[in-house]
């Protein structure tokens, strides 16, 4: 008797069931959580309420990334409330054993960076964070996704969670990217097509031959967003390129345990036949450097496109929030993305600030200058080995010779939770990952895009197709 | 987390509807390292007003808060039911409560009870002079004038809050299934064990 075909999602959810429960929940396992400094105290305050121990330090890894500053560390941290949840998170790593990459250790940076740099995030593990972008460690094939205060306390103290099976939805993505277009327009373009809430309640394959060509950076960046389409996890299959990105990481696997580990590693993708619940496909040769308009990820165009009339919308909830976006980001209907000036470009977040994103983003800069217009060019790596490989690579020069500000690793301007902020009624060119009200400073307009996007907007001081200045 | 049994208390007949959790909590607070302290900021824009209902000496201690529609939307901060427990609210009594809210609320502990409208308006009119009981077991609240308003409750939530069980507390019960998992991964997948 043959087993039913089952996708990657099916397989990982199957082996991480630790019981079944009568009303369809499921106690499913936590193999990784990683922690940071904003959403955790409570979780370890519960724990001290209640005493309980945390039942598996050993599989959970801290590093404060959220609020720290990006400016010289060894100066004091201007803002009293981030230092206190800062020092929380080192006494709380204390008390209950969890080990702490701390703010001024090389290996600091943001969660969703340092967990596959160091080998923590592998194929087929159920991972886990008080953050909604951790869908990224699902380009390993990983099933990983958001969690709130109370269910981080749960996996402190029983490593499980309760949890219903989603839906499945493929994502394919066919055909080859055209020049300059990289992981980011992708997800982007996979979002505008999706819909915000377009993945709700799925969990997301992303397939197809552009997949397969994407690094393994760009397959992070691609899962990355998966949630801005709605989607809690977002999915790769591992293949050969996932294994070689892992080999001699530090935490991962070696010896025969390395090969056990790719003898499983090699199961887990969907099989032939497999079914899903709902499948979106997208051709990837049409896809064009795109550019968010409003303040939804889903108003996204490409960069050659016109900020679009609220009328053009079917319907009446979009016609409103158009309207309402609009009227934030102060823009005309019908005005070319291209005449739109910007004050302020940030490079960084966990959706692009890994060495292939700072690569391209340099390729743009070097030889050129910041345009007169902008006032804050930020450069953020995502981790202080990202920040060292690029010193070693010279990116850092190109980057302050053009006129950018080369900062230390942390989440910065994503959140602007430290005291990087783009000033109110201010836009900026932003490789993060949301464009909502406020997010990157109270009045801030935020315009998302790849990293030579963002170069390109730098240099040019407006929204521009990098396909022009590079072409 | 603390059982739930019968209440008996005063009522802050609060009723404005669609109050969302950035009017119950604004986002300022959130920088907070503790789920206990705050009460301070809940429901701050109003209590900028001296005479607000929450400071008022006749309802210091009440552990009751009757609301009105779609309380709780907005953010799905969970510090919303931590900045109502901290005030002292055990129980919110309203036509209808937003998704996430009561999620968070259950998870802290904090008994949501739905009512009709009408039902609600009657403990409105009598919340400022006399005490409310809310009976979970008996799923009734009942008032001193021989009010009894019956409510549906989710078998599982009633379960916990009246055992006084988190959701914590109820997979620790499965502690013998967890570690039976544990030891198979041990040997199965040692490399993420
Ligand atoms: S960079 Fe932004 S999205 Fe990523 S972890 Fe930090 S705050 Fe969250």
């Amino acid at each position: 008797m043959s087993q039913q075909p089952r996708t990657l999602y099916e397989k990982v959810w199957h082996d991480h069931v630790v019981s079944r429960r009568d009303d369809g929940t499921s106690l499913i396992w936590i193999d990784r959580h990683l922690i940071h400094e904003v959403t955790t105290p409570q979780a370890f305050e519960g724990l001290r309420i209640a005493g309980r121990r945390l039942r598996r330090p050993d599989l959970t890894l801290a590093v404060p990334d959220h609020n720290v500053p990006t400016r010289d560390r060894r100066l004091p941290n201007p803002d009293p409330e981030s230092t206190t949840q800062l020092a929380m998170l080192e006494s709380n790593c204390a008390e209950f054993g969890v080990e702490l990459i701390d703010i001024h250790a090389a290996e600091q940076g943001i969660v969703h960076v340092i967990g596959p740099e160091q080998g923590f995030t592998l194929p087929g593990l159920t991972i886990v964070c008080g953050d909604s972008h951790t869908a990224t460690h699902g380009a390993f094939g990983a099933l990983a996704f958001g969690i709130g205060t109370s269910e981080i306390e749960h996996v402190f103290a029983t490593q499980t969670l309760l949890l219903r099976q989603a839906k499945t939805m493929e994502v394919r993505v066919t055909g080859t990217l055209g020049f300059s277009v990289t992981a980011k327009d992708v997800a982007l373009a996979i979002i505008g097509r999706l819909g915000t809430a377009g993945g709700t309640g799925y969990v997301v394959e992303y397939t197809g031959e552009v997949i397969r060509d994407l690094s393994i950076e760009g397959r992070m960046t691609v899962c990355n967003m998966a949630i801005e389409g709605g989607a809690r996890s977002g999915m790769v299959a591992p293949d050969e390129k996932t294994f070689a990105y892992l080999r001699g990481r530090p935490r991962a696997p070696t010896g025969a345990r390395w090969d056990a580990a790719v003898a499983y590693w090699r199961t887990l993708p969907s099989d032939a036949g497999a079914a899903y619940d709902a499948t979106l496909t997208i051709d990837g040769s049409e896809i064009a450097p795109q550019v968010t308009w409003g303040t939804s990820p889903e108003d996204v165009v490409p960069i050659t496109g016109r900020v679009p009339a609220p009328d053009s919308f079917a319907d009446a909830g979009k016609r409103d929030a158009a309207l309402r976006s609009l009227a934030y980001m102060d823009l005309a209907p019908g005005t070319r993305l291209q005449d739109v000036a910007v004050e302020n470009v940030f490079i960084g977040s966990c959706t692009n600030s890994r060495i292939e994103d700072l690569r391209a983003a340099a390729a743009v800069a070097k030889g050129r200058h910041i345009a007169s217009n902008i006032r804050q060019a930020l450069v953020v790596p995502g981790s202080g080995l990202v920040k060292r490989q690029a010193e070693a690579e010279g990116l850092d020069r190109i980057f302050t010779e053009a006129g950018f500000d080369w900062r230390e690793p942390g989440c910065s301007m994503c959140l602007s939770m430290n005291p990087d902020r783009v000033p109110a009624g201010e836009r900026c060119a932003s490789t993060s990952n949301r464009n909502f009200v406020g997010r990157q400073g109270p009045g801030a307009r935020t315009h998302l895009l790849s990293p030579a996007m963002a170069a390109a907007a730098a240099v040019t001081g407006r929204l521009t197709d990098v396909r022009e200045l590079m072409g | 987390m603390q059982a739930f049994d019968t209440l008996t208390g005063i009522a802050v007949p609060f009723g404005a509807a669609n109050v969302d959790t950035d009017a119950i909590i604004p986002a300022r607070f959130l920088k907070t390292v503790t789920r206990t302290g705050l009460g301070r900021g809940a429901f701050a824009a109003l209590r900028e007003n001296p005479d607000n209902l929450f400071d008022s000496p006749r309802n210091a201690g009440a552990p009751i808060l009757i609301a009105g529609d779609n309380f709780g939307c907005g953010s799905s901060r969970e510090h919303a039911p931590w900045a109502l427990a901290d005030l002292g609210f055990r129980t919110v009594i309203a036509p209808s409560f937003a998704d996430i809210f009561a999620g968070n609320a259950f998870k802290n502990g904090l008994l949501l009870v739905v009512l009709p409208q009408a039902q609600i308006d009657r403990l409105m009119a009598i919340a400022g002079e006399h005490e409310i009981t809310v009976d979970l077991e008996n799923q009734v609240v009942t008032t001193p004038f021989q009010d009894r308003f019956a409510f549906e409750i989710d078998p599982f939530r009633k379960a916990c809050l009246l055992g006084g069980l988190d959701e914590i507390g109820l997979t620790t019960q499965m502690e013998g299934e967890i570690a039976a998992y544990e030891a198979r991964l041990q040997r199965e997948r040692p490399w993420a064990a």
